[in-house]
């Protein structure tokens, strides 16, 4: 029963990874390629004071040039007028375009579409079989509802504990924005505040079962969601805010990236909840489907339109 | 419509549900060790790999799965 579900979680997710690389390739990579032109022609990587004339002007030549390398820079040095010193400096074309443009070994053409699905369909994958782990230990001990219910309210809390409240403390940037040097800690911070945001979920989850079985539902679920909250906001205000968007960045940019990025999870999290949802209520469907018939109050009170699928 | 659901499932729950499938935990415990291991790694490189931590230090992990980290709302560079 465990394999099928693990091999069912992992089988939504890869359904949820490619619909939410699609939904990046359209909706993220316009963005990314703006912030991506915008870092390489040199206007915004700590230096606010470089023309951004020259910026805008050379922007739509780097945006095109996919695979844009270091040997060819020359051409795109002259470019941009403010060049001569700000591309001179070692540490600018570092931080600058190491991942992208200049020594690429990988070129944007190929990022922006297999290495951009693989990424988000691995994500997904694995995600996904860990959500038919939590499924499994939620089943029957958090809730008692149909497996679909729950999967579809397991998926909505996963989106809101694992994406949604560490992006409103430590939100996605676009390449460009973030400084090289601050890596380390950015990478604490935002794995730290993941980790105990699923680790606050989970107490949560089991005090308010254990509350809900005393006292109600209503008790339970607001004591859960309420402790959450409270430790996560307490977590937030104490935590270090990271704001490293250099000066000049365009702010309708910024938004457009962060929508999008939101845009990729919460596409990911439905698929994936929508879908194993589904394989759950077939895989565990031989022992529950009579069980609506026998238990009236699951039949009546569950959704009865739903029941009859 | 939902309201009895809810209430009447914590009366009932002290005694589980015939009807609510509850996989034992020492089925899933296995199951859980291999797939967090297995997942940490996938995940590990979608996210992480040469940007604070390196393994592979060539990079060529990091620049191919760039723009999935970008917009996954890791962070990246
Ligand atoms: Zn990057």
């Amino acid at each position: 029963m465990m394999r099928t579900l693990l091999v069912r979680g992992m089988l939504a997710g890869l359904a949820a990874g490619l619909l939410a690389a699609a939904f990046a390739y359209v909706v993220g990579e316009p963005p990314v390629g703006d912030a991506i032109a915008l870092e390489e022609s040199h206007a915004t990587a700590s230096h606010g004071d470089a023309a951004s004339h020259d910026d805008t002007a050379s922007r739509g030549d780097t945006a095109h040039a996919e695979s844009h390398t270091h040997a060819g820079s020359p051409g795109h040095a002259s470019e941009s007028g403010a060049a001569p010193e700000s591309g001179g400096v070692p540490e600018s074309g570092e931080d600058g375009g190491h991942e992208h443009g200049d020594d690429a070994l990988v070129g944007r053409g190929v990022q922006s579409t297999i290495g951009l699905a693989t990424g988000v369909t691995g994500y997904a994958v694995a995600v996904g079989g860990l959500f038919a782990i939590a499924f499994a230990v939620a089943q029957g001990r958090v809730t008692t509802l149909r497996p679909r219910v729950s999967a579809a309210l397991l998926a909505a809390g996963g989106f809101a504990v694992v994406v949604l409240v560490p992006f409103l403390k430590y939100p996605a940037n676009p390449p460009a924005v973030g400084q090289a040097g601050t890596i380390e800690d950015r990478t604490a911070l935002y794995f730290g505040f993941l980790a105990l945001s699923v680790a606050t979920a989970m107490v949560a989850v089991a005090a308010g079962r254990a509350v809900a079985d005393r006292s109600g539902a209503a008790c339970g679920g607001l004591l859960g969601v309420g402790g959450y909250v409270t430790v996560m906001t307490i977590a937030a205000a104490l935590l270090p805010a990271v704001d490293e968007v250099p000066d000049g960045f365009p702010g309708s940019l910024l938004w457009d990236f962060r929508l999008a990025s939101l845009g990729t999870q919460a596409v990911l999290w439905c698929a994936l909840g929508l879908g194993f949802a589904v394989l759950a209520e077939k895989a565990l469907g031989p022992e529950t489907a009579p069980s609506p018939e026998k238990a009236p109050g699951q039949a009546r009170d569950g959704a009865p339109k739903a029941a009859r699928q | 419509m939902s309201q009895p659901n809810v209430v009447s499932i914590p009366r009932t729950g002290a005694v589980p549900r015939p009807d609510a499938i509850r996989i034992p935990l020492r089925d899933i415990v296995p199951w859980a060790i291999f797939t967090t291991l297995l997942a940490l790694l996938v995940l590990f490189f979608v996210s992480t790999e040469a940007g604070a931590v390196s393994l592979v230090s060539d990079g060529l992990v990091h620049e191919f799965v760039h723009d999935g980290r970008h917009l996954l709302a890791f962070p990246c560079h």
